[in-house]
């Protein structure tokens, strides 16, 4: 097990750069998901700590090892793919004593691994399948088993859980939980999925552009995101940006989304937004779970309005409303007894204790 | 669609003889045996029918007016000629598609790492041999093996080697036609393996690097269980063409020198056509058919069984 560094990391493919010189730490035992849209660089960054790809420029560190020149196989990593890339004549054993094997580790030993990787995994009566014989679940354990009993320092994960139907999903990603939380070994972890990267991770690294956003503990992303970008892409629904402008009154701050509309700041707000009364481009970010139907006693913060809902989606435990705002389609999740119904006006409150002010221009979170 | 318009014609009551009739004439299975029907009739003509005339041919006497039975194969048993001829389309055939196989792997796997936009030109050139007319090409090497005129010899000779006889002598004359087979059929397997190693998942590649495997083990343990099958295909498809060659043989050595290089195709045509004596030349090659549904048989199996696992 080791840590992982990567300083400056560059990639160049002719003339477009795929990652734009990031740095990362990743700490020894730690669990790093890298999150982002497609063509953001993460599968990218992944491959290059793998050794499948080229490093243009900066350096990758395994364990204190600077490994840009040094071959996949010797970077003591292991791998599981997107698409599982079991060999497809081999059996469930001989897939996941392969590494072995090639390595002349004795046979006792290498049944031994396989074993234990089996016995976590929970795949010992699928070792004389071949990967043709088992579901896309199984493939997955089998991917995961032949990582395992490498022992390797470090684990990598290129999306993969993406081939698998949602429920299976869920289910995975809470084994791929379990199983780093036994085996502890350093992991990197690919996904385009927020909500895998917020479930399974200690840290997340957001990337867009090939360049990271924002690095942070889920919560810390879902509560301080630093970006627009972070803002907008942790959190489901996502998060409203609607357009407005800071009004000052004296030693109060409020938000003013329209003629009719003015949200007072809260007062522990005030001081971080007094310098930006002046921005015309500013945008109120609020998530829906932030605007609910205005109840009978407010707290402190939450400020009732009255919208006329054009769609509600009920999901069961609560419904989604979606209505107009400034000129924007603004996203709240209500009560399902609230009594939020298409085209009807309801009386919501937007709790502005967790808004987020956003400069448009730099889009970066004041 | 054909059984929307065989449902248009169905009129209400029919007997139910014309009834069942009509329903297995509706089934997708009957209308797509009676579209294949004229293909299937064509191929008994030109397959089946020369196939049982052939035999029908080796059961007669020379002069084609006696049914002497199993005369001409108990005949053939007992000439040395036979049995040369039996072993040389033996090595001939096996050696020649070892090569080709081998020689074929190689350059695949050369034009597979060939950038894509230069590989479409490196695939044309190397497909020239195949598609060259054997007989013009077989001329080419006739005139480079010339016993005045050779240009390898001339060649040989700036390093004070030879001459070689190359069509004169037993060995040479052996290792010529093989090599012009090899020149010829090395394409097919060429492209044939080209066309497997694309279907290789690169993923899989990038997995065995990952578990510690070098080329020469990636290529080991995973392009060749990989091709498995396309190999023995080409293997099998390979050894009954080259098995039954005739061009190659026929325009370099004529068979000689002294029957040496003759294989089946040759011999029988030697015999046949310019011995005048068909029902042997059809014995001859009548021959053919064991030795080749054996090697069919144990390559076909093999892909089955693995068929079958994976």
């Amino acid at each position: 097990m080791a840590e992982v560094k990567l300083r400056k990391i560059i990639k160049r493919y002719d003339e477009v750069e795929a990652v734009r010189g990031i740095d990362l730490d990743i700490a020894d035992h730690e669990f790093v998901v890298l999150v982002g849209p497609s063509g953001c660089g993460k599968s990218t960054t992944l491959r290059m700590i793998a050794g499948l790809e080229d490093i243009s420029g900066g350096e990758i560190l395994i364990g204190g090892d600077v490994v840009n020149d040094v071959p996949p196989k010797d970077r003591d990593i292991a791998m599981v793919f997107q698409n599982y890339a079991l060999y497809p004549h081999m059996t469930v054993f001989q897939n996941m004593s392969f590494g072995l094997r090639l390595k002349r580790y004795p046979k006792a030993e290498i049944k031994k691994r396989v074993d234990e990787a089996a016995r976590i995994l929970d795949i010992k009566e699928l070792l004389d399948r071949k990967p043709k014989a088992l579901s896309g679940g199984q493939r997955q354990r089998v991917a995961m088993g032949r990582a395992i009993v490498r022992n390797p320092k470090v684990f990598l994960f290129d999306e993969p859980l993406s081939n698998l139907d949602a429920k299976l999903r869920v289910q995975m990603r809470t084994e791929i939980k379990k199983v780093h939380q036994q085996v502890r070994t350093t992991t990197v972890y690919v996904t385009h999925d927020q909500v895998e990267a917020m479930t399974l991770a200690d840290r997340v690294v957001v990337m867009n552009n090939g360049i990271i956003e924002q690095v942070g503990t889920p919560q810390e992303l879902y509560h301080s995101p630093k970006t627009r970008f972070v803002a907008g892409f942790i959190g489901s629904p996502a998060m409203n940006f609607i357009p407005c402008r800071m009004e000052a009154n004296g030693d109060s701050l409020s938000v003013r989304l329209n003629d009719g509309l003015v949200f007072p700041v809260p007062a522990e707000r005030v001081a971080r937004y007094r310098g930006h009364t002046q921005n015309g481009k500013l945008l109120l970010g609020l998530r829906p779970e932030h605007i609910t139907e205005a109840h009978a006693h407010l707290a402190p913060g939450e400020i009732p309005f009255e919208a006329r809902l054009e769609v509600t989606e009920p999901m069961g435990m609560e419904t989604l409303v979606y209505f107009p705002l400034n000129g924007t389609q603004v996203c709240g999740r209500v009560n399902p007894n609230a009594g939020a119904r298409d085209g009807a006006p309801l009386r919501l409150a937007a709790d502005l204790n967790n808004m987020h002010l956003i400069d448009e221009a730099s889009g970066r979170v004041i | 669609m054909v059984d929307a318009v065989l449902q248009g014609v169905q009129t209400p009551g029919a007997t139910r003889k014309r009834s069942s009739l009509r329903r297995t004439m509706q089934r997708k299975s009957t209308v797509a045996f009676l579209m294949a029907l004229p293909l299937i009739l064509m191929i008994a003509f030109l397959v089946i029918y020369p196939a049982l005339y052939s035999l029908h041919l080796a059961t007669l006497n020379k002069s084609m007016e006696r049914f002497v039975g199993f005369g001409n194969f108990l005949f053939l048993f007992k000439r040395e000629t036979f049995w040369k001829v039996v072993e040389q389309s033996c090595i001939f055939a096996l050696t020649a598609v070892f090569f080709k196989a081998i020689i074929g792997f190689t350059v695949a796997h050369f034009v597979h790492n060939v950038p894509n936009d230069r590989q479409r030109k490196w695939r044309g050139m190397l497909l020239v041999p195949w598609v060259i007319p054997p007989a013009m090409s077989c001329l080419a090497w006739l005139w480079l093996f010339d016993p005045s005129y050779s240009a390898f010899n001339w060649v040989l000779g700036i390093f004070n080697i030879g001459p070689v006889p190359w069509t004169g002598d037993a060995f040479w004359a052996r290792f010529s036609v093989i090599l012009v087979n090899i020149w010829i059929g090395a394409p097919f397997f060429m492209i044939m393996y080209l066309a497997a190693l694309k279907s290789v998942p690169d993923q899989l590649y990038e997995a065995a690097a990952i578990d510690g495997a070098n080329w020469w083990q990636r290529i080991w343990y995973i392009t060749l269980p990989m091709m498995r099958n396309i190999i023995a295909i080409t293997a099998l498809f390979s050894l009954i063409v080259t098995f039954a060659n005739f061009d190659i043989v026929q325009i370099l050595t004529q068979g000689g020198p002294i029957d040496l290089t003759h294989v089946f195709a040759t011999w029988s045509f030697t015999l046949g056509i310019q011995g005048n004596d068909i029902p042997l030349g059809a014995a001859v090659s009548l021959f053919m058919v064991p030795i080749l549904t054996v090697a069919a048989v144990f390559i076909l199996r093999d892909i089955t069984r693995r068929g079958n696992e994976s």
